[in-house]
């Protein structure tokens, strides 16, 4: 039985998400079920291998299994792909990271990336709210 | 600051949507969005998510995004420059927003509506330094929320160090450090040293009526 002490469980942080997973008996390896690493990567496993939109990559071969009884190896799996990971092992912190190709070809598409982000009330507004309208999407910061 | 802007033209389908990219939170930004009193969206980016999205740097920087979620004119300066010469400052500005205001009324009949090729064009590039840079970032956010501020700060130098370009990487790492950091002495020299190797602070946006004198 897993119980949800801190020392159980490990963070995974992604841009999208922030979840919290039961630790893996191996803690330099990040398992999580296919579901989650959907919310966290916006990446889904199908049968001819990652998928997102109608893009996908075929999931790479290695010695060590990326899937075992409908799991994935998260990080085994980043790892091969060579996307940006990283793992803070001593504050049992993982971060998955989305792929630079696929941040230029969403670039190059010049559809603009949608995003969800809180107003100052913590409301939340997302950038596909204001389809229809033209938008000026303008940065600053107080520093 | 786009407040007088909006109430101009927000019945011709035009929204404005800032975002602030503030690793401090709600608690930074409250008091200006509140004594600007805006009536668009504005929004709060702790972890400079849009940042990433949009391949940004620095602040102010700014997208044109039309009905249909096209982009037609990517990241770049809104407007803003660094000089001594306070008129040529504010015609900049005020040419920026003229430009705004032709791309609202005329859509993609303006002038400064860029062609897909051209917008392309204006993209600069995503690199996988670029990539691990946001990660170390939004995980150093991350462990400096925790308290865990020395550890924090390892990952946001890592971000600095791998994206260079990056003020607003920078510049919040020095504001996490100290509240009044990010334009302090070291900020300074390092505005300096790359202007030296000529890399503007920053770069105007390619549009003509801003080239005209």
């Amino acid at each position: 039985m897993e119980s949800n002490t801190p020392e159980s469980t490990v963070q995974v942080l992604s841009t999208a998400a922030q979840l919290v997973v039961p630790r893996h008996a191996d803690a330099g390896a990040l398992w999580l079920s296919a579901a989650k690493l959907h919310e966290l990567t916006g990446w889904q496993l199908k049968p001819e291998g990652l998928c997102k939109d109608d893009a996908c990559v075929p999931l790479p071969k290695g010695e060590e299994p990326i899937i075992e009884a409908g799991r994935v190896c998260a990080s085994r799996l980043w790892e091969r792909l060579e996307r940006p990971m990283l793992h803070d092992a001593a504050r049992s912190v993982w971060f998955l990271g989305e792929d630079a190709k696929e941040r230029a070809r969403q670039l190059a598409s010049l559809e603009a990336p949608d995003f969800t982000l809180p107003d100052i009330e913590g409301k939340l507004h997302s950038l596909s709210d204001f389809r229809g309208q033209k938008v000026l999407l303008a940065t600053w910061a107080s520093w | 600051m786009w407040q007088a802007l909006f109430e101009e033209l927000q019945d011709q389908g035009f929204m404005v949507v800032t975002v602030a990219m503030d690793s401090r939170g709600v608690d930074a930004v409250r008091g200006p969005i509140q004594r600007a009193k805006t009536t668009y969206t504005s929004l709060v980016d702790r972890d400079h998510v849009v940042a990433e999205l949009y391949n940004m740097v620095n602040v102010p920087q700014a997208v044109w995004i039309d009905e249909s979620g096209k982009i037609v004119r990517p990241t770049e300066v809104s407007g803003f420059q660094v000089s001594f010469n306070l008129r040529k400052v504010q015609r900049t500005r005020r040419r920026y927003l003229d430009a705004i205001r032709d791309w609202v009324e005329k859509g993609h009949e303006s002038e400064h509506v860029f062609s897909e090729a051209e917008a392309r064009d204006h993209l600069s590039p995503f690199t996988a330094e670029i990539a691990l840079a946001h990660a170390n970032f939004h995980l150093g956010r991350y462990l400096w929320e925790r308290g865990d501020r020395s550890e924090a700060a390892r990952f946001l130098c890592n971000a600095v160090e791998l994206h260079p370009d990056s003020w607003n990487f920078f510049r919040q790492m020095k504001n996490l450090e100290h509240i009044l950091g990010s334009g302090g002495p070291a900020f300074l020299l390092r505005a300096r040293r790359r202007s030296k190797q000529g890399q503007a602070y920053y770069e105007l946006p390619d549009m003509a009526m801003l080239r005209e004198s």
